[in-house]
């Protein structure tokens, strides 16, 4: 009955076992993902992205900045040497879509944060040589320039946390006064990091006014790999 | 299905016994070669998959009779790495900057380890060869802002410039021009004044004057600075945002606040202590 010739007689049939056949490979490969306890480890420490990061990332994005930088520190002793801890993947797990990368041009950003001064990077972004000779990088002096267009922030919030990112509805209602609190060395940042801790906060780009693109992807780059403590991470958490 | 298989008259091979409107086609087996090869593929993968972590379950997978994780893997190597230098590194941390100086095979590890980590932290902002760039201090000359012995390249390195650590190395020159302390006219006055320190213009009675009130307190009377406060000495002809008029004027109208991160937040202290010495033979000591 269940023979070779039945199925390539029967189009239905074919299609619904082509379809259970194929059904397989994604399933093992997929479902354990979601429910295998070690492939998001548990640990502290990670929010979402402020309103201005946000911002940032999405310049990141737009830039293409991933074709030639990856965010993701694999667990080798010359990568760990040189970037720091080995990426986790809870430290990307709000990013919609990740920004891993597959190609290395310039160096891993997983853990860039931190490491240089903000004047640094908007050095670096305007004129790269100008810090560092040996660079290939593109000069992006446009971005000091525009300003940050702000588009419609409790939207945008919105649609993120409709595939998984967990904004409050605090912090949708107080994006744009986040962006603000952020980035205007005037304004009151207490409640900013309260909803999201250790954020850096100041005027990222010291040489103009204006609140430019140039803030928002140093922002960015400033909180990279800041958020988790590695070091109060207890060993087996760590175990796969 | 047709399964009628018939030897081709014209090459002498069996067909596969198919018909399809009168058309047969001939049975062409794959090379023995290949389908062995095939074969001992998933004779490897069926090993491989006892062997290594492979089969997902519910909540976790099939660890693997090796038990081989890329974690683990790493750690014991790090592990294995640590052990090699500790012979080294152990020395490093218990004596004091001056007795690595003075042991040459410590002194010889320590620089070519902070050789190795200025090229990986410092090199982007300080230069590979150490000689800096615009806004970024050069460490080969004698121009230290916070000290250049020992002592001192140790704790700026610990603790860094103007950034949220509670010990780093604090001091803010005031925005002179936009915040309105001084006039523009008055701003050009004072850089007129700290040019002549070099012997680059001519000062006028009155910038001679406005520095004394306004920027003597960090930079000295002389203009010679002060490493307690990071205020550079201006009479030494080097510039670290650019000895122009016009980059002196911008200096004191908007003010220089360079900041270094706190890198005993991210190096252990052996590390630090390797660092000091290969900074403090690139120029140190005054």
């Amino acid at each position: 009955m269940f023979s070779h010739a039945t199925i390539e007689k029967n189009a239905i049939l074919l299609l619904v076992l082509t379809l259970i056949t194929v059904s397989i490979g994604g399933i093992v490969q997929i479902i354990p993902l979601f429910t295998i306890e070690s492939t998001i480890e548990r640990v502290e420490g990670v929010r979402p992205y402020t309103p201005l990061e946000l911002m940032g990332r999405n310049i990141y994005v737009r830039e293409g900045c991933y074709l030639c930088h990856s965010q993701q520190i694999r667990p080798f002793k010359d990568e760990v040497e040189r970037y720091g801890h080995y990426s986790l993947a809870a430290e990307s797990m709000y990013d919609k879509p990740f920004q891993w990368g597959s190609k290395r041009t310039g160096p891993d950003l997983a853990r860039v944060g931190g490491r240089y001064s903000n004047d640094w990077h908007v050095q670096h972004l305007v004129s790269p040589r100008a810090v560092v000779p040996e660079s290939v990088m593109p000069a992006y002096p446009f971005l000091a320039q525009r300003r940050l267009e702000v588009p419609d922030l409790a939207a945008h919030l919105k649609a993120l946390r409709s595939v998984g990112v967990p904004y409050s509805d605090e912090m949708i209602a107080n994006a744009a006064a986040d962006l603000d609190a952020q980035v205007n060395p005037d304004a009151d940042p207490t409640a900013l990091l309260k909803r999201y801790p250790k954020a850096a906060v100041g005027k990222f780009n010291a040489e103009t006014g204006a609140v430019t693109e140039m803030d928002a992807l140093v922002a960015y780059l400033q909180m990279l790999g800041t958020l988790v403590r590695i070091s109060d991470i207890p060993p087996e958490r760590l175990r796969q | 299905m047709p399964t009628k298989i018939e030897k081709d008259s014209v090459t002498g091979r069996d067909t596969t016994g198919h018909e399809w409107d009168g058309i047969k086609e001939l049975n062409t087996p794959l090379p023995t070669w290949w389908v062995y090869t095939f074969y001992a593929c998933i004779v490897f993968a069926v090993v491989y998959s006892v062997l290594y972590p492979a089969w997902p379950w519910v909540n976790s997978h099939t660890a693997g009779l090796l038990g081989y994780t890329n974690r683990a893997e790493l750690t014991q190597s790090l592990d294995v790495q640590g052990r090699e230098r500790a012979k080294f590194v152990d020395r490093i941390r218990t004596a004091s900057l001056a007795q690595i100086r003075q042991d040459p095979e410590l002194y010889n590890f320590a620089i070519a380890g902070g050789r190795s980590a200025f090229q990986t932290n410092c090199m982007q902002c300080h230069g590979a060869g150490g000689a800096g760039s615009t806004g970024f201090p050069s460490l080969v000359d004698d121009d230290w802002l916070w000290g250049g012995k020992l002592e001192q390249i140790h704790q700026t390195i610990q603790y860094g410039v103007r950034n949220a650590n509670d010990k780093s190395r604090q001091s803010m020159m005031p925005r002179f021009g936009a915040d309105g302390l001084l006039t523009p006219q008055q701003v050009g006055a004072v850089t007129d004044y700290v040019l002549s320190l070099s012997g680059k213009a001519t000062a006028t009675p009155e910038g001679a004057k406005l520095f004394q009130e306004q920027c003597a307190a960090c930079h000295q009377p002389d203009g010679k600075g002060n490493q307690e406060m990071g205020a550079p000495n201006l009479t030494d002809g080097l510039w670290l945002y650019g000895g122009s008029r016009d980059a002196v004027y911008r200096s004191i109208f908007y003010a220089r606040n360079g900041s270094m991160p706190a890198w005993s937040e991210r190096l252990d202290e052996a590390t630090i202590k390797m660092l000091t010495l290969y900074v403090y033979s690139l120029g140190g000591g005054k």
